[in-house]
């Protein structure tokens, strides 16, 4: 056996590449709960691939069949309801590990120096999603899937001259139609879950390269010959990290210590997800929602159109906007933002811990803020609630611009040289 | 071997260095271009055939409507395009309500480019009796509903007669003008059309100018 391991790894670097993103990696031992949303993104992306895998299969991506064929897929296949349910339920799980993921990584800074790029690819890895999900949605073809591509690929329209064009394009016919759905079928089964792969092996990549942050925002590697020999780690950990930098006794291997906790997170995480999946599936009309039981009619628009919930707190702020096209570039304005979210911050202390009470609340508004826009976006529209949405939006960008002001001079607590013990 | 290449190895050898820069740097920019125009050459089929399929524009000819069966006040739907357009015979009514509301309304006189010209006029259209519109929110792409006989008081005070669009609230009038404080920016779009003679219209192209 460990002259088969061997002759492998004289071809190609098994062990060494599993030491180092694994066995010896290095990660912070005060990891807390909030680090096991990465894990867990992961995956829910693993199931939505196999998942995805076995629907295609009895999927027909014809808008004259593939209702239909959804609901043969839950009828009449064997098990069938079971993939396919794993297969939405899981798409709203997603998106809810992932808004857990980006807001640990608020509030512990992990998107500063030296993580900007780290962040960048995570925010990328969110814009890759919305697009998958988006036309996800649009495939069993039912009324929400119709009006809400028509709505979201509408969007296109506002910009200037070559909007209408773009539109039909996009559409490849006058309107919403087959050949919206075919091409959409494409996109969500081959070109972004490529992109979506690609860019969490550079996720992955650039993590290990910056190394995790951790809910003390306290390097753990220091400067080489920093660190006497008692302040080093006594775990073995791969020379790739030891040849650059000390490494302080704060850390704990990846595997199996690391890995063993999000297992439990995992169990738990199972528990919730297989409860929604037979006992709610459809969330009350908001994982899947109500009117997309029934087949597409391009003659009647259902009596409210919403998108699904992730999208709603954007949503919100393109309604919030009485104009179409400020309304569009709101919304889009509200993601690039968060893109730039590194360069708002202006700090250098990396964690809500060690940083002022003014930070805390503004994140945690920040937080109350884009949830009640979800409310509002996701719920039929109401006179207070136009009122309401153009507050929130106000607040939501006003979260950006606090930052940007405050950081620069911020009263912040003393940072431990070391992850307090 | 040519003499050129010699020259330029020499020349590269003289000053000790391995290579000859301004000969890669040509080549290398040289290469990039014509590599640059075979890229946009090769990605023309890609992009253009995301464009309506012939089958797709076959399929968005004109339509030929009948529209003698419609009684006074009637909307009737028919598909162009896979869109819904709306024939609406209006009456002297409805068609004397349309000068009372121009003050609430966003682009009374139609300045907007939402209609052929033969349809830029108070009516909307070519026949003041019919109105015919696609009937498709400009805000975001939903279908309005027709509110007749005073159902449309309940969105604009004092108007009877409407459109409103369920999904952002957007309203308009038996022209298909937009009212102010709604989402969608513009008047409904009027499709280009024609009458063949006083009960059927062709939808989809306009008369030719003779």
């Amino acid at each position: 056996m460990q002259a088969f391991l061997a002759w492998i790894e004289a071809r190609i670097p098994m062990m060494r590449v599993a030491n180092m993103h694994a066995i010896q990696y290095p990660a912070p031992r005060n990891m807390n709960f909030w680090y096991v949303f990465g894990f867990l993104a992961t995956i829910v992306l693993v199931n939505q691939i196999v998942t995805g895998i076995w629907l295609t299969m009895n999927f027909n991506p014809t808008s004259e069949g593939a209702f239909a064929s959804v609901e043969y897929i839950m009828r009449e296949i064997d098990y069938g309801w079971i993939i396919r349910y794993m297969h939405s339920t899981g798409a709203s799980a997603f998106f809810i590990v992932v808004y857990m993921h980006m807001f640990r990584g608020m509030i512990y800074g992990s998107y500063q120096k030296p993580r900007e790029l780290l962040w960048i690819f995570g925010m990328l890895i969110y814009l890759a999603l919305m697009a998958e999900a988006f036309m996800g949605y649009v495939l069993p073809w039912g009324q929400m899937s119709y009006w809400g591509a028509q709505v979201i690929v509408s969007l296109f329209s506002a910009i200037p001259v070559i909007g209408p064009d773009l539109v039909q394009w996009i559409q490849g016919d006058y309107v919403i139609s087959g050949a919206t759905l075919n091409r959409f079928f494409a996109l969500h089964v081959i070109a972004l879950p490529l992109v979506i792969v690609i860019l969490v092996f550079l996720h992955i990549i650039a993590l290990h390269e910056v190394g995790s942050n951790n809910p003390d925002g306290v390097a753990i590697k220091h400067k080489k010959g920093s660190l006497s020999e008692d302040e080093k780690t006594k775990f073995e950990i791969h020379e790739y990290y030891t040849s650059k930098y000390d490494i302080a006794d704060d850390i704990v291997p990846f595997f199996p210590h690391i890995v063993l906790k999000d297992l439990v997170a995992f169990c738990i995480f199972l528990a919730a997800f297989t409860y929604i999946m037979f006992f709610a599936p459809e969330m009350g009309g908001k994982f899947l929602e109500h009117p997309n039981f029934e087949i597409a009619n391009p003659l009647k628009t259902p009596e409210h159109i919403f998108p699904v919930w992730y999208f709603t707190p954007f949503y919100a702020i393109l309604k919030a906007v009485p104009d179409k096209l400020f309304g569009v570039i709101a919304m889009f304005g509200a993601i690039i933002f968060l893109f730039l979210l590194p360069w708002f911050d202006r700090g250098t202390v990396k964690s809500w811990r060690y940083r002022s009470g003014l930070h805390k609340l503004n994140l945690i508004v920040f937080a109350i803020v884009f949830i009640f826009l979800g409310y509002l976006g996701g719920t039929p529209q109401e006179n207070w609630k136009i009122t309401a949405s153009q507050i929130l939006t106000v607040m939501y960008f006003g979260f950006f611009i606090l930052l940007f002001i405050y950081s620069k001079n911020e009263t912040t607590k003393p940072v431990p040289a070391r992850i307090p013990k | 071997m040519s003499n050129v290449s010699v020259d330029a190895k020499e020349s590269a050898l003289s000053d000790d260095k391995p290579q000859d820069n301004p000969r890669r740097r040509f080549l290398t920019v040289a290469t990039s271009v014509v590599g640059g125009v075979g890229v946009v050459g090769a990605a023309v089929p890609f992009v253009a055939s995301w464009n309506p399929s012939a089958k797709a524009k076959a399929a968005g000819a004109d339509v030929e409507v009948d529209i003698s069966a419609i009684e006074p006040g009637q909307l009737i739907r028919v598909m162009w395009r896979s869109k819904p357009v709306w024939i609406v015979r209006r009456t002297p009514e409805i068609l004397a309500e349309l000068a009372t509301h121009e003050d609430k309304l966003r682009d009374p006189a139609s300045e907007n480019e939402q209609q052929p010209a033969f349809a830029k006029n108070q009516w909307r259209s070519m026949k003041e009796e019919y109105l015919i519109l696609v009937g498709i929110c400009t805000h975001l792409g939903c279908s309005p509903q027709h509110m007749k006989d005073g159902a449309f008081e309940e969105y604009v005070e004092g108007v009877p007669d409407g459109f409103f669009c369920p999904c952002h609230g957007s309203k308009f009038d038996m022209a298909g003008r937009v009212f102010e404080n709604v989402p969608a920016p513009l008047n409904l779009v009027v499709p280009p059309y024609q009458f063949v003679d006083d009960t059927t219209v062709i939808i989809g192209s306009e008369a030719e100018v003779a």
